[in-house]
């Protein structure tokens, strides 16, 4: 009896803590999941929820009709994909390279900086890289001095993608680099004096022990990556383009953002918005299978 | 024979340092150009003379920010969010991560409750649906736009309750038995033995909250309520916050360069502080991540 009430008080003192997170995760995530039903409507703020007319599939359909979603789409999917791949080979042979890195002292310090970028705001590095890129920036001067073209980093469309998916590789290479690090401080040394009394080089030991044994660690990251195929990464793209750049360089979430906020055409914005969502959970739904198929990993 | 292996493996290693350093440069130097052009003359500037070492050397520009109010105001604005968004992402994490570490069997609602989480965590809103709810709430133009979005950290949350059932179920059993009571538990057993996952979580939302600009744009209609990257941002992104009249334009284009400069400069200033602390507790704070039971 004794026993009961005091379970029952230990469930009252869960539940109370509890409380306000799930107080939180309803206010500002199934509040405004409730509040995309307006991408079935013509919303207009003045007649609210209950009193805007309803549209049925009519926003979809206008997004299906026109060539900017389609243009956004693929723009969005080329640049994250780009950033996937391209961030994964460098932060695999950065710390491959690291790792063959005989000096304590300088290691220490290469880690110190290569981190760094990975906690500035992309405001503050996309302020730094206009200077940079800039005609008489630094990289400008670097290319002049080259005896090459200047070339428009942030103004060409040809070249705007490249300029995103390599500034964001420069920004989060050392730090995605941390997990295959310490994934390489596990492989058992012996394995690497056995290769030796083989006669292996130093190439052939990079190879067939440190590559095989980070394998796992790379296939986890790939499979959990493929939830953002369709991130290209807002802060970054927003705060680095301007309309001359437009046709590559536009993605999903500034097009919502521009559409749906600056313009005030919430329905179409939050129709694009609400295709994000369901297509980013079905992502997620297959990388995570795909993480414990493949590499044996639950999140929970 | 040996020798000249030895040689080889040298010169190797010297290319992969210099290779390395080289590297680390690509990310250092942009920083240190920053400093240097905020420490410039404007015609040096203007004219892209400046690379590492500041060209007519003066402190103009941190003259003019010392008495600029709106820098400052987006500054205290910051460091207002910083804190009371730190405090109650702290606060929230911690009672939430709790009860999720616990067994379905000391408190039943466990694993609804984590679902509830996950689903939150992938269930992405978007933009307007979001903006549209913090309107309702009447939250626009306040600090707590800022702050009660954020309030709920999922990620640290996991982060934390993966921390905690990773306690040994020794110490919390023989608590028990004395009669303790959850509150207790967590504050007595818990929170002691967590430190260094505390630590991680709170450099997360700081870090977090200092750099976020984006709530601050959409959330806040008055310029004066900016947080300073929103108003950083705007000032050398937009450009939008710069002066009228033909004449102050011409002029304040040549200094803006490096007025810019410092900004983002002394916009940096708060990470670089807290950067021995982060570069030590988030690489653990990835590992107490990854590592689960």
């Amino acid at each position: 009896m004794f026993k009961r009430l005091k379970v029952k008080s230990e469930q009252i003192s869960y539940s109370l803590m509890i409380l306000p997170g799930m107080v939180l995760l309803v206010a500002f995530t199934f509040v405004p999941l409730f509040y995309s039903v307006i991408a079935f409507q013509k919303f207009n703020p003045a007649l609210g929820i209950t009193g805007s007319p309803w549209v049925g599939l009519d926003n979809f359909l206008f997004l299906f009709r026109i060539r900017d979603a389609r243009e956004v789409f693929g723009n969005t999917l080329f640049i994250a994909t780009g950033k996937i791949v391209l961030l994964e080979v460098a932060a695999v042979a950065f710390a491959l390279l690291l790792n063959e890195l005989p000096f304590m002292r300088i290691k220490r310090w290469i880690q110190t900086f290569v981190y760094l970028p990975h906690f500035l705001s992309w405001v503050i590095l996309a302020g730094i890289l206009r200077t940079l890129l800039a005609r008489n920036g630094m990289v400008g001067n670097l290319l002049e001095f080259l005896g090459l073209e200047y070339i428009q980093f942030l103004g060409s469309p040809h070249i705007f993608p490249w300029t995103i998916i390599i500034s964001d590789v420069w920004k989060e290479f050392g730090f995605e680099a941390i997990i295959y690090l310490a994934a390489l401080t596990a492989i058992d040394p012996t394995l690497y004096e056995v290769a030796e009394l083989d006669g292996a080089n130093r190439f052939q030991k990079m190879l067939h022990i440190s590559l095989p044994g980070i394998l796992p660690t790379v296939v986890l990251v790939a499979s959990l990556s493929i939830g953002n195929v369709l991130n290209a990464n807002f802060d970054q793209i927003f705060n680095l383009y301007s309309p001359i750049v437009y046709s590559s360089g536009d993605v999903l979430d500034t097009y919502v953002y521009r559409i749906g906020l600056i313009q005030g055409q919430y329905s179409i914005a939050t129709a694009v918005g609400l295709l994000k969502t369901v297509a980013a959970l079905i992502l997620i739904g297959i990388s995570y299978w795909v993480a414990y198929k493949f590499a044996n990993y639950k999140i929970f | 024979m040996v020798i000249s292996h030895r040689l080889k493996d040298r010169v190797v290693d010297w290319i992969i340092t210099a290779f390395l350093i080289l590297l680390a440069l690509s990310t250092l130097l942009p920083l240190i150009n920053t400093l240097a052009i905020s420490l410039s003359d404007k015609a040096a500037v203007s004219g892209g003379l400046v690379k590492l070492i500041p060209v007519g050397f003066n402190l103009d520009s941190y003259d003019y920010i010392v008495q600029d109010g709106q820098f400052w105001r987006s500054f205290a604005i910051s460091v207002e969010r910083v804190v009371l968004g730190g405090l109650i992402n702290f606060f929230i994490a911690v009672v939430t991560a709790f009860p999720l570490s616990r067994s379905t069997k000391d408190f039943p609602l466990r694993n609804i409750c984590m679902w509830l989480m996950v689903a939150g965590m992938v269930l992405n809103v978007g933009m307007v649906p979001w903006y549209l709810t913090i309107h309702r709430y009447d939250l626009i133009d306040t600090i707590w736009a800022l702050v009660l979005p954020t309030a709920l950290p999922i990620w640290n949350v996991i982060l934390l309750m993966n921390f905690f059932r990773n306690i040994p179920k020794e110490l919390d059993e023989a608590a028990r038995i004395d009669g303790a009571t959850p509150w207790l538990l967590l504050w007595k057993i818990y929170l002691p033995t967590s430190l260094p996952a505390l630590a991680t979580i709170t450099l997360f939302s700081v870090v977090g909250h200092w750099n976020s600009f984006f709530d601050g744009l959409i959330l806040m209609n008055n310029p004066a309520n900016y947080p300073l990257q929103t108003y950083i941002q705007q000032l050398v992104i937009a450009q939008r916050l710069t002066f009228s009249g033909a004449q102050a334009q011409l002029l304040g284009k040549l200094s803006n360069n490096t007025l810019n400069a410092a900004k983002l400069f002394i916009a940096m200033i708060p990470v670089l502080a807290i950067y021995p602390f982060l570069q030590n507790y988030f690489i653990r704070g990835i590992m107490l991540g990854a590592v689960k039971q």
